[in-house]
């Protein structure tokens, strides 16, 4: 058990050089490789639409990730690179879509549903302790209730004997 | 009877939303270059090695831009139709030959040779469509896909009706369908040969 506990660690542990095989040339700059990963991480890969670009293999996903290599040893800033592609592909590249009209129930729908059940939740509440709430009786209505509670039943009068 | 107006109201809402979303392709992203300038480029062109391409070429024509390639299954499928159009001769349409080689997912270009793609390219595109039939004015060759990222080419085929001025006016994602050609495209191209 033991043993094969280390071996999976070993394993796991070895990964990484598996992969590294793989690596384009220009991978080379460890740096462009860490905001490569940070920017792409950000972005859809249009092919795959649930795969963020630096997950994918597609193809597209590849060329991309080229093209974005080459845009920050350019020097250009995360939302410049951002902004290329959007001018391309459109907003729906990126995870976090902008705020701006066409997305405002996007972002905001989620709290105006919230904020509308909380209101009828309170107002539901409200209306029931109201009803709930005791009815003090009045002299006259305990005499009445008095009356009923002492005729033994028999009464011709009683709304059961009446029908 | 009143109370359940309100669920009921609530279900249809929620039907009609459903309704409405699964019906729609999640692959047909809208393109933001739709009523912007067709990006500039320059390419050669397949057919005439050194002779090049470039979409200022068509300033003051209505003309459509169709991405294909030979590996590209729906390009096959949709090429009929472009056959078909291109004999009734009522648009110039242009091919872009987007990846011919890296594309088809089996060659590694690194191996190749240099300017082994570029003769790859040329051969295996003249074959398909000495096969298929040549439906277009003139095809470009984007080897590496560089053009193809700028039109925001996601997935072969797409096609995109260009006006005078060098605007996009329409992108069809995928194959062009009989119903799209007629519904959509062609009366645009009418309207647009209109402008001035």
């Amino acid at each position: 058990m033991k043993l094969a506990t280390a071996a999976a660690t070993l394993l796991l542990a070895l990964a990484p050089l598996a992969h590294a095989g793989e690596a384009t040339p220009m991978a080379a700059d460890p740096v462009i490789e860490a905001r490569l990963i940070v920017i792409s991480e950000e972005l859809r890969c249009l092919v795959c639409q649930n795969e963020s670009l630096a997950a994918s293999r597609a193809e597209l996903a590849n060329d991309l990730r080229e093209e974005v290599r080459k845009l920050i040893s350019q020097g250009k800033t995360d939302a410049e690179i951002k902004e290329y592609l959007v001018a391309r592909y459109g907003d729906f590249v990126l995870y976090r879509p902008p705020v701006k009209p066409t997305t405002w129930l996007l972002w905001f729908g989620p709290f105006v549903l919230l904020a509308g059940s909380v209101i009828g939740l309170i107002l539901y509440l409200r209306r029931r302790t109201r009803l709930l709430a005791p009815t003090a009786l009045s002299a006259a209505d305990k005499a009445a209730a008095k009356a009923l509670l002492a005729d033994d039943g028999a009464s011709p009068t009683r709304p059961k004997d009446a029908a | 009877m009143k109370r359940f107006l309100i669920p009921l109201g609530i279900f249809l809402v929620l039907v009609v939303f459903l309704a409405v979303g699964l019906n729609r392709d999640p692959h047909e992203v809208p393109s933001p270059l739709v009523g912007k300038p067709a990006p500039e480029f320059r390419l050669e062109q397949l057919g005439a090695a050194g002779k090049t391409f470039s979409p200022a070429d068509m300033r003051g024509q209505v003309w459509l831009l169709n991405v294909w390639a030979s590996w590209c299954v729906s390009c096959r499928a949709e090429h009929p139709l472009l056959v078909a159009f291109a004999k009734q001769g009522g648009l110039p349409i242009v091919g872009l030959n987007y990846k011919e080689v890296r594309g088809d997912g089996e060659t590694d270009v690194k191996k190749l040779a240099a300017g082994a793609e570029a003769s790859l390219t040329r051969q295996r595109a003249d074959a398909w469509l000495t096969r298929h039939g040549n439906p277009y004015t003139l095809s470009v060759l984007d080897m590496d896909g560089r053009v193809g990222i700028d039109y925001g080419v996601y997935g072969v085929p797409e096609t995109y009706l260009i006006d005078k001025k060098g605007v996009i006016r329409f992108k069809q994602i995928g194959p062009i369908t009989p119903e799209a050609l007629q519904q959509k495209i062609l009366p645009l191209a009418k309207k647009l040969a209109e402008e001035s």
